[in-house]
């Protein structure tokens, strides 16, 4: 853009002029340019028709399983056939609504909080009325629900219960970390310290397995913990000690005398967190926050290992289905697609608030 | 001199006895005595590393001391932290850098402190602080960001926050040494007004033309120490210390 607006032409004359000069500027302004542009275009044109063709042209679209024999390309009818599968996994079919509902929730919840004009402390008691509702909704046994388990809880729905859930809850655990950590009482310093660093300095998938298979075997006789809310609290707790890491970093590069002014204007020591450090510092930190929060997204799917059945294991179990000769790209493709929407969605919102925040506090 | 006896029946409000400060070996501040009477303005001048910053900056416990006893208005100033929060409602402090809270527009700046730490009312800090603003002259500017200000503008959004304080005494740690120098003078000219209106203040600058104005006593500092003290006149055409002199020399020699 710059590079642009450095050559200043006059933007001017029709539409077809303008974007020619455009490409001589910037696509064809040297031999070598010209040479790297034609062998990009080349490249590009390959892996277009490759994905075209076998997604597009060659592909069957019909709900009709019988189409596909025919066709060399996708297969539609297969997504078409599994996707009640994906979203909801073994959820019993005829209450589909309320996993759906459940999704609607989250998601509506999630797009709600977006918005900085919500921002204040009734939005985190309306999440808690929010996730205990989303709660009930799934696993009934009130208002004349039937009861489901939480194994039968699957698909893109348990995908989504841990990823919300778990950036709800591990955004405060990371902040009490990182503010533990940096605290000068020993005591809550050495324990955020090693919650941190024993957290970060093992795999999540060892994690989820402790949770599953080591944690009961500390429980007396008797008392048994949902293996979902395990795997839950493992989550949360993982990325609580990636995240606190991020919100330290922020609150390091916040400069000293802003602790200064704020400890000369008589503040104690959390109106001068929550005033004035955690504000700026938090406002530094939006891109690593996401990416934490994107990863936080994905790694749910690691839930595989210990049984449970999100969106991922839904989609390995569709491909196993005997009905279908194996249509696991297509299976594949679609959850990809499912998982890129959130977190592409996810990414551009970070760059959204960035910039907004930046907008409105400078000129 | 009347100056003197201007000060002579007041009250001591800082008072400073015997204080030695040191960063690991290096010993910054040695021997300091320091009374600063009610009303007093007090200019500290002295080389770049002499102390002069760190002298004021312990008087509110932005930097601790080792030894000696710093007492303000009667109270102790240690390690204690209740007494720590009285003193700094009292003691408010105007920095090289403003420091203002660039996520929090002006008038947010300036409410803040009195909302939480005075806790008053939200109407009532926004009618000081609004009074305060207009006093420095920059009362349009209320809804802006720090960062939209000029530097000359910060510093003056910076001393109306400390008054919103309503503080005893007023801390400069070089207040003017940021700025440009076409905005130095609307910083000092809040100042003198300040100084004429009666507030204790002790401020450490180079701006000698201000020191001559208005300060009722002058310090030296250099390797920590108070090398000389005097009132401004006696202090500038007559001084003693060699070192006084050369620094002098240095300063006032361009």
């Amino acid at each position: 853009m710059t590079e642009n607006t450095n050559r200043a032409r006059p933007i001017s004359g029709p539409v077809l002029n303008r974007s020619l000069r455009w490409m001589r500027d910037n696509l064809f302004s040297s031999p070598i340019n010209t040479v790297i542009t034609l062998l990009c275009v080349y490249i590009i044109w390959n892996v277009l028709d490759v994905i075209v063709s076998w997604a597009v042209l060659n592909a069957s679209f019909g709900a009709a399983k019988e189409a596909c024999e025919a066709a060399t390309g996708a297969c539609w009818a297969y997504v078409h056939d599994m996707w009640r599968f994906l979203l909801f996994g073994t959820f019993p079919a005829d209450q589909h609504w309320r996993p759906l509902l459940a999704m609607v929730m989250l998601t509506s919840g999630m797009l709600l909080s977006m918005n900085r004009r919500f921002w204040s402390p009734w939005l985190a008691v309306a999440w808690i009325v929010g996730f205990i509702a989303v709660y009930f909704v799934l696993r009934g046994g009130v208002l004349g629900l039937s009861p489901v388990r939480t194994a039968q809880w699957g698909g893109l729905t348990l995908t989504l219960v841990l990823a919300v859930v778990g950036i709800a809850f591990a955004a405060p655990l990371a902040l009490l970390l990182a503010l533990g950590r940096r605290s000068e009482m020993p005591l809550i310093k050495v324990v955020c310290i090693v919650v941190i660093e024993v957290f970060r300095g093992v795999p999540l998938i060892s994690v989820l397995f402790m949770a599953s298979v080591m944690f009961p075997l500390f429980l007396p006789e008797g008392v048994s913990i949902d293996v979902l809310l395990r795997a839950q609290i493992g989550i949360i707790i993982f990325q609580a000690a990636y995240l606190a890491e991020v919100f330290r970093g922020g609150m390091q590069a916040i400069p000293k005398g802003q602790y200064e002014a704020a400890d000369s204007l008589g503040l104690n020591y959390w109106q001068k967190t929550f005033k004035i450090i955690l504000p700026q510092a938090l406002r530094l930190v939006i891109p690593p926050t996401m990416s934490t929060f994107i990863s936080l997204f994905k790694d749910t799917s690691l839930v595989v290992i210990i049984g449970l059945f999100d969106l991922l294991a839904a989609t390995r179990a569709a491909v196993n289905d005997p009905m279908w000769r194996q249509q696991f790209i297509e299976a594949y493709v679609f959850i990809a697609l499912i998982y890129f929407c959130f977190c592409f969605f996810m990414s551009r919102y970070s760059a959204y608030l960035d910039n907004d925040l930046k907008k409105s506090t400078s000129h | 001199m009347t100056e003197q006896s201007r000060l002579a029946d007041r009250e001591s409000v800082i008072q400073v006895k015997k204080m030695n400060k040191w960063y690991g070996d290096f010993h910054v501040l040695t021997d300091i005595d320091l009374d600063v009477k009610q009303g007093e303005r007090i200019v500290i001048c002295g080389p770049s590393g002499s102390g002069k910053s760190t002298l004021i900056r312990c008087l509110n416990r932005l930097e601790e001391h080792q030894e000696g006893d710093i007492t303000v208005n009667g109270i102790e100033l240690g390690d204690n932290v209740k007494n720590i929060e009285v003193i700094r409602k009292d003691v408010c402090m105007v920095f090289q850098h403003f420091n203002l809270f660039p996520h929090l527009t002006v008038l947010d700046n300036l409410t803040l402190a009195p909302m939480f730490v005075l806790k008053q009312p939200k109407r009532e800090a926004e009618a000081t602080a609004m009074k305060f603003l207009e006093r420095v002259k920059i009362a349009e500017q209320a809804n802006k960001f720090p960062g939209q200000l000029s530097g000359g503008q910060q510093q003056r959004v910076a001393i109306a926050r400390s008054l919103c304080m309503n503080p005893k005494v007023m801390l400069f740690d070089e207040p003017t040494s940021a700025l440009d120098p076409e905005m130095i003078k609307e910083v000092l000219d809040v100042m003198i007004e300040l100084a004429e209106e009666g507030m204790t203040m002790l401020c450490v600058t180079h701006e000698m033309g201000f020191a001559k104005q208005v300060a009722d006593r002058v310090i030296f500092m250099d390797a920590g120490q108070i090398v000389e003290e005097n009132e401004p006149h006696e202090f500038f055409n007559n001084p003693q210390n060699d070192r006084t002199k050369l620094f002098l020399s240095q300063i006032l020699g361009h």
